[in-house]
């Protein structure tokens, strides 16, 4: 457990889904806390260990087929993730592990596997792999800029009534329907992949201030924006 | 060698032609152009390309280039050997190193990892070398435990002798359905890709070089030869110690002699006849090659995904010696840069750091992010500008190498 006045971010198994510099997303919190006086303790579980129940942000990355199946099932039997989030915790799950959050995905063969069920999504195989950058704009509520990133998956991902669309697709897939990843309560899912948190700093923001609450302290955003512009530009229509 | 059929004779020959073409347009060093040309005309030219030589097929994510030129200096000793050395290591590359070298008794070639099934049911080489598999260009590549999968089948019921480094799970679990197995300790650098049981899925227990499943008796095999990084020598089969020093720097480089040693004893090659040879190699093409410009001495690592950097960073020169990183996210890459954040930066911190390259905005972000002090460099002249004369390293993954390369008029 830990101290009383850290941020605990835990980091749900490296081991299998953190194929694609998932890392990023862990290392953008914890920075992005710290540079604001907020200190940070990081537990990464792997997918032998128990979920704890006493984290503040939870993160789950993405992987390959098989240790997407992994994960969901050991996610399954464990109920620390889903007691934490009772408790309040809040949580990003990205292109694999956002699969895995939903009643059901695509196996390797596009066999229906059955997911952890915390979000209501239902996911299957696409036509082809959608690989590129992404753009998103996302839903007006959250209050966060223009999502920017890279997906890779054959997913396509079905809302159901009991979460929202994240965002709505500008360039590229996300869910397959026009819209990108989804939220509920606070947890968000979304497709993309890898250090979302990187080119996306309001999300990180969003994250905090679910948790430490809603005056976040300004820090210096000078290289999120600088890449941030470029990467928009470079493909914006 | 035996006389090639006319229509593979011709097929090669044209091949040929397009190879000599494409240098004289200076399109390239026209070891894939020659190759396609081939390719086109007669697909079976390969397999006749490759019957009657003694083959040994060398396949991994990192090191293919430089252990194939290791083995290939090494079996010098015996004979004539053709090889890809310019890195070609799909078919058509195959296809086009043979037949500029029809004569030769020997051929040793790199072999693309996605490639590897096919190019072993093509020649039925006789040997295999495999060292490790990691994340790499995850925008294009397949799925690395998909991959050791077609490996396992590839070489099932074969009589292809395989030396396979058993210190990589996956690469153990991939090569051991073949029949022959000489297994090396070679080490492994990067775990963040085997962390789980290949086989079973369950978690694997490590302990430095060793490891094995928790739920299942997958474990590491029982390796014959044995690299000790420490004390940068080499333990044969008959518990004979082989000290390296080799001029080529780095741990991951003693791996790759390692691999090598074992494959030339297979060839009847002693260590100490083949690590004459080793010894002699200093650079790969254009890797470790130093150059001098303008007091600077430069010399050039490349990099292109995360376990190729943590081996870039062994070699470094310590600080103050100031280092360029140049990432470029052209299609040879992998358009997708998120594997910058699977790599640990912060071994730069203490050192001058200069940023460039086409996705350097990336760099940027990701060494703020770990707090590693960095100066943005528009173009790698720049940064060749800003550092004081003496030496520099540069590491750069694949397209941000050839440029820098080319910006040397190719002569590294
Ligand atoms: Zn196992």
């Amino acid at each position: 457990m830990p101290s009383d006045n850290a941020l605990s971010i835990v980091w749900i198994y490296p081991d299998l889904l953190s194929t694609y510099g998932d890392q990023g997303n862990v290392l953008v919190l914890e920075e992005r806390a710290r540079r604001r006086g907020i200190p940070v303790q990081t537990v990464h579980v792997r997918s032998s260990d128990p979920v704890p129940e006493y984290g503040h942000i939870y993160l789950i990355g993405g992987g390959e087929d098989r240790p997407q199946i992994l994960g969901a099932q050991r996610l399954k039997r464990d109920p620390g993730l889903r007691r934490a989030l009772d408790r309040g915790a809040a949580m990003l799950a990205v292109c694999a592990g956002y699969q895995i959050m939903g009643s059901v995905f695509g196996g390797e063969e596009g066999q229906p596997v059955e997911g952890v069920g915390i979000l209501d999504i239902s996911s299957g195989r696409g036509q082809g792999r959608a690989v590129g950058e992404l753009v998103a704009e996302t839903a007006p509520e959250l209050g966060v800029p223009t999502l920017t990133g890279f997906e890779n998956h054959m997913g396509v991902t079905h809302l159901g009534p009991g979460v929202r669309p994240l965002s709505r697709t500008v360039v590229g897939t996300g869910n397959g329907d026009g819209t990108e990843g989804c939220y509920a309560g606070k947890v968000i899912g979304t497709y993309l992949h890898g250090p979302a948190l990187a080119r996306n700093p309001g999300l990180a923001d969003l994250l905090l201030r679910w948790i430490v609450g809603p005056e976040l302290p300004p820090i210096d955003d000078t290289w999120h924006e600088r890449l941030r512009a470029e990467r928009l530009a470079a493909v914006r229509p | 060698m035996t006389q090639l059929p006319l229509r593979a004779q011709l097929a090669a020959t044209l091949g040929r032609t397009a190879a000599t073409l494409s240098r004289m347009t200076g399109r390239g060093d026209g070891s894939v152009i020659g190759g396609r040309v081939g390719l086109v005309l007669e697909p079976d030219l390969l397999r006749k390309l490759a019957k009657d030589r003694k083959l040994v097929l060398v396949s991994a994510t990192n090191g293919k280039t430089t252990t194939t030129r290791l083995i290939v200096s090494a079996l010098q000793e015996l004979g004539d050997v053709a090889s890809n050395a310019f890195g070609a290591n799909m078919p058509a590359g195959h296809v086009s190193a043979l037949a500029q070298d029809k004569h030769a008794p020997y051929a040793v070639l790199e072999v693309d990892e996605k490639y590897l099934p096919e190019v072993i049911d093509t020649t039925g080489a006789g040997v295999v070398v495999l060292m490790n598999l990691s994340r790499d260009q995850m925008d294009r590549a397949a799925e690395i435990w998909l991959l050791a999968q077609k490996w396992r089948r590839a070489l099932a019921g074969k009589n292809t002798h395989v030396i396979a480094n058993a210190d990589d799970p996956l690469v153990a679990w991939g090569a051991s359905t073949a029949q022959h197995v000489t297994w090396v300790s070679g080490g492994q650098r990067w775990r963040e890709d085997s962390w789980c049981c290949p086989e079973c899925g369950g978690p694997l227990d490590r302990k430095d070089n060793d490891w094995a499943c928790r739920e299942c008796a997958f474990r590491r095999p029982q390796p014959t030869w044995w690299l000790d990084e420490q004390n940068d020598l080499v333990i044969d089969p008959y518990g004979q110690r082989w000290p390296l020093h080799l001029q080529l720097p780095g741990r991951a480089n003693a791996s790759n002699a390692a691999m090598a040693l074992a494959t030339a004893a297979l060839f009847g090659l002693a260590p100490s006849t083949a690590l004459d040879r080793l010894r002699q190699v200093k650079s790969v093409a254009g890797r470790y090659t130093t150059v001098e410009r303008d007091g600077r001495v430069i010399r050039l690592l490349l990099a292109k995904n995360p376990a190729g950097w943590l081996e870039a960073f062994d070699v470094l020169d310590p600080p103050p010696v100031p280092v360029i990183l140049s990432v470029n996210a052209q299609g040879p890459d992998g358009r997708d840069t998120s594997w910058l954040w699977d790599v640990d930066y912060r071994v730069l911190r203490g050192r001058p750091v200069y940023v460039t390259g086409e996705r350097r905005l990336d760099l940027a972000l990701r060494l703020d992010v770990a707090q590693v002090p960095f100066q943005l460099a528009e173009h790698i002249g720049d940064a060749f500008a800003a550092v004081p004369p003496g030496k520099v390293d540069v590491i750069a993954n694949y397209t941000a190498f050839q440029q820098i390369r080319a910006e040397f008029g190719r002569a590294v």
